[in-house]
């Protein structure tokens, strides 16, 4: 464990029953990190979040918060705060009611929970909302309390489990870009769940893709987006998601990848180890397919016929059959495209993630 | 559509207006008509049969004077308080314990809801041999050793209203649990998860947060509970008949006995009317707060 680890997760195990949901599960949080969660609905977010908050026994394993083993210690003495995603507000209570009701529990002079809750409120701006009763404040103010409640317990660690899913897309915008300043900030170590890809693109340092309860792939933003360790994750991040196609990869010579009668150069793909010859999966984004004068440079070209359009402003998708496959390619919204035109695309070999057939781990 | 009106409010939704018209005339008759009915005649010295020969206020005079309606009273009013407290305090309590995700929770709740399926009867019946001191806990509690032991509630003019008391509640807070339970279950899990994060202990937790978000739920237990309070009579009837003496007499059978034993109707009519009465002042600011003061507020 390193010295600036602030929460350090070893070997966790978590079943309910029968059912396991967590699995040997390791991760290290720096110090005034933020790591996002990410994964499909089921995968066991909620549940590794609860774990680290203490609101659920482990099976096995052990957690350490700012180097102090705290696998059996009480919630409130973690030194963490939690955000939920139903806000979780004490209805009875106003605002001020809400922020102070925990600090006054632990007995802290009124002056210092006096600062505290001014203090929350002047960082979320909410001063003028302190003598409200949550019913009386709509769904991003409500939010901006829950953040409060977490931020006067003065913690280092921040959970927040699925914050903004109860809200509408512009105010999600809005609180997204408030979280984001508040990190900046605070500085504090942030663990944020969520099924929002975009959220997590924008918000994280790190992100950890679950599935089935296993960190899939744990990297930067940009990393994951680039160089996504296997299948799942590359069809998980994206919107629309990554093309791929079933073929073999031939290192007879220069490496090729063939498909459907096509050969398309490697050369420039940045293979993990050496290349090695076998069947795989290749996989090529829509927003890195390019059309017109683009396409005669990359290093691949092919002609085809555009199906469907689908304009949505900012940028136009396209759908097209291309060896075998129906594929999706992003062009800008501005261009004329109609159904039945005949359109040559082209990628680069650099813009491609390989993965081995049957393990679907990149190569 | 140019000229396109708003529908006259009276006509809309017709069909379900005209099904109710035979509930509603129904409710007005049975309801409001015997009511006024019933308190025009406590005016009247109305004997076997009604009659309407004023007299005044002289029946609600004799009514005051008359010991037996005094104690009736007085055992409606220590009754009533002592089974509002516990009822809810018992069936809270229970519905917590039920509530810690305990295995069996169906099976105790069955077992603790079924005295209520009993008639109150059953229960009077049942507990009147529970109490007696030959065959009962009494007995048993002596021929464990225990030679000086006494319990019995049901022979003592001074507690023989107590011992009512345990019967109703243990055939009534079984349902008081099943509300209370179930307003629980309706609290979202995650003000508990907060709570814990906040370090909030379990017991502050229920006091300050949970009973407070529960208030509809007490508002329904109370008004059960209220309304069996006023009418209870089969028990007291079951258990001691109103005994010993004219102890464990109360209001209800005071008018059912006017009414059939001593034929006096008159009376009869202004105990209940004084009963009306005394629902009506604990409803009507109940009420006023509930209801009007909302209306206000929006
Ligand atoms: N109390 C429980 N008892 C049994 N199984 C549970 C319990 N809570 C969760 N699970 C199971 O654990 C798995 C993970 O649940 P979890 O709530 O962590 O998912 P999640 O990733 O947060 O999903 P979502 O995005 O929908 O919130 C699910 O398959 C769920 O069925
Ligand atoms: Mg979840």
């Amino acid at each position: 464990m390193t010295s600036t680890s602030s929460v350090s997760i070893k070997h966790l195990d978590l079943s309910f029953g029968a059912v396991e949901v967590l699995k040997d599960l390791n991760l290290e949080i720096a110090n005034g990190e933020f790591l996002v969660l990410l994964g499909a609905s089921g995968c066991g977010k909620s549940t590794l979040l609860n774990c680290i908050a203490g609101l659920l026994d482990v099976t096995g394993g052990q957690i350490h918060i700012k180097g102090e083993n705290v696998t059996w210690a009480e919630p409130s003495e973690r030194g963490i705060g939690m955000v939920f995603q139903s806000y979780a507000l004490y209805p009875q209570m106003s605002v001020e009611g809400n922020l102070s009701f925990g600090l006054k529990n632990a007995k802290l002079p009124k002056d210092e929970i006096k600062k505290r809750v001014q203090r929350a409120a002047e960082v979320l701006q909410m001063e003028d909302l302190l003598k409200r009763k949550p019913a009386a404040l709509s769904g991003g103010q409500r939010q901006r309390v829950a953040i409060g409640r977490a931020l006067v317990r003065d913690v280092d660690v921040f959970l927040f489990d699925e914050p903004l899913s109860n809200l509408d897309a512009k105010l999600r915008a809005d609180l997204r870009v408030e979280i984001k300043r508040l990190h900046q900030q605070l500085h504090n170590t942030m663990i944020y769940v969520t099924h929002d890809q975009v959220e997590a693109m924008t918000l994280a340092d790190r992100i950890a893709i679950m599935k089935d309860g296993l960190i899939q792939q744990l990297a930067s933003p940009s990393e994951i987006y680039n160089k996504p360790a296997n299948k799942y994750v590359a069809d998980f991040i994206g919107s629309p998601s990554m093309n791929f196609f079933l073929g073999a990869v031939n290192t007879d010579g220069a490496p090729t990848f063939e498909t459907a009668g096509q050969t398309i150069p490697l050369t420039g793909y940045e293979f993990v180890s050496s290349p090695a010859a076998g069947n795989a999966w290749m996989g090529i984004r829509p927003e890195h397919i390019v059309v017109g004068e683009a396409a005669e440079a990359s290093d691949f070209k092919i002609d085809t016929s555009v199906e469907i359009v689908e304009p949505m402003g900012s940028d136009t998708v396209v759908w097209c059959e291309v060896m075998g496959e129906r594929i999706r390619i992003r062009i800008d919204g501005q261009s004329s495209v109609e159904p039945g035109d005949t359109l040559r695309i082209g990628f680069d070999a650099a813009r491609l993630s390989l993965f081995e057939k049957t393990t679907e781990s990149r190569i | 559509m140019a000229d396109a009106k708003r529908p006259n409010q009276l006509l809309r939704n017709l069909n379900a207006k005209v099904a109710a018209i035979p509930m509603v005339a129904t409710a007005l008759v049975v309801f409001v008509g015997c009511t006024i009915w019933t308190i025009v005649h406590s005016f009247t010295k109305s004997k076997l049969l009604p009659k309407t020969d004023f007299v005044g206020l002289d029946q609600y005079e004799r009514l005051w004077k008359t010991n037996k309606w005094l104690i009736s009273i007085e055992n409606l009013a220590i009754y009533g308080i002592c089974s509002l407290v516990l009822s809810i305090c018992i069936g809270f309590f229970l519905a917590t314990l039920l509530d810690q995700k305990i295995r069996f929770e169906n099976t105790i709740r069955t077992i603790i809801l079924y005295p209520f399926a009993l008639s109150f009867v059953v229960t009077g019946l049942t507990w009147q041999w529970i109490l007696n001191p030959d065959f009962g806990v009494q007995k048993i509690v002596r021929s464990l050793g225990w030679e000086s032991f006494a319990f019995d509630p049901l022979y003592n003019q001074d507690i023989v209203i107590y011992g009512i008391l345990i019967a109703a509640i243990w055939q009534g807070s079984g349902l008081i649990m099943v509300i209370m339970l179930a307003g629980l279950r309706g609290i979202d899990q995650e003000i508990w998860k907060a709570a814990r994060v906040d370090g909030i202990p379990k017991w502050k937790t229920y006091i300050f947060i949970v009973i407070p978000m529960m208030r509809p739920v007490f508002v329904t237990a109370l008004v059960l509970i209220t309304a069996g309070i006023v009418k209870v009579y089969d028990l007291v009837v079951a258990q001691t008949n109103g005994g010993p003496g004219i102890a464990s007499e109360v209001p209800a059978k005071y008018v059912i006995e006017s009414m059939f034993k001593n034929q006096n109707l008159g009376q009869a009519f202004a105990a209940s009317t004084m009963m009306l009465v005394t629902v009506l002042i604990i409803l009507v600011p109940y009420a006023y707060l509930e209801y009007g003061g909302k209306r206000r507020a929006k």
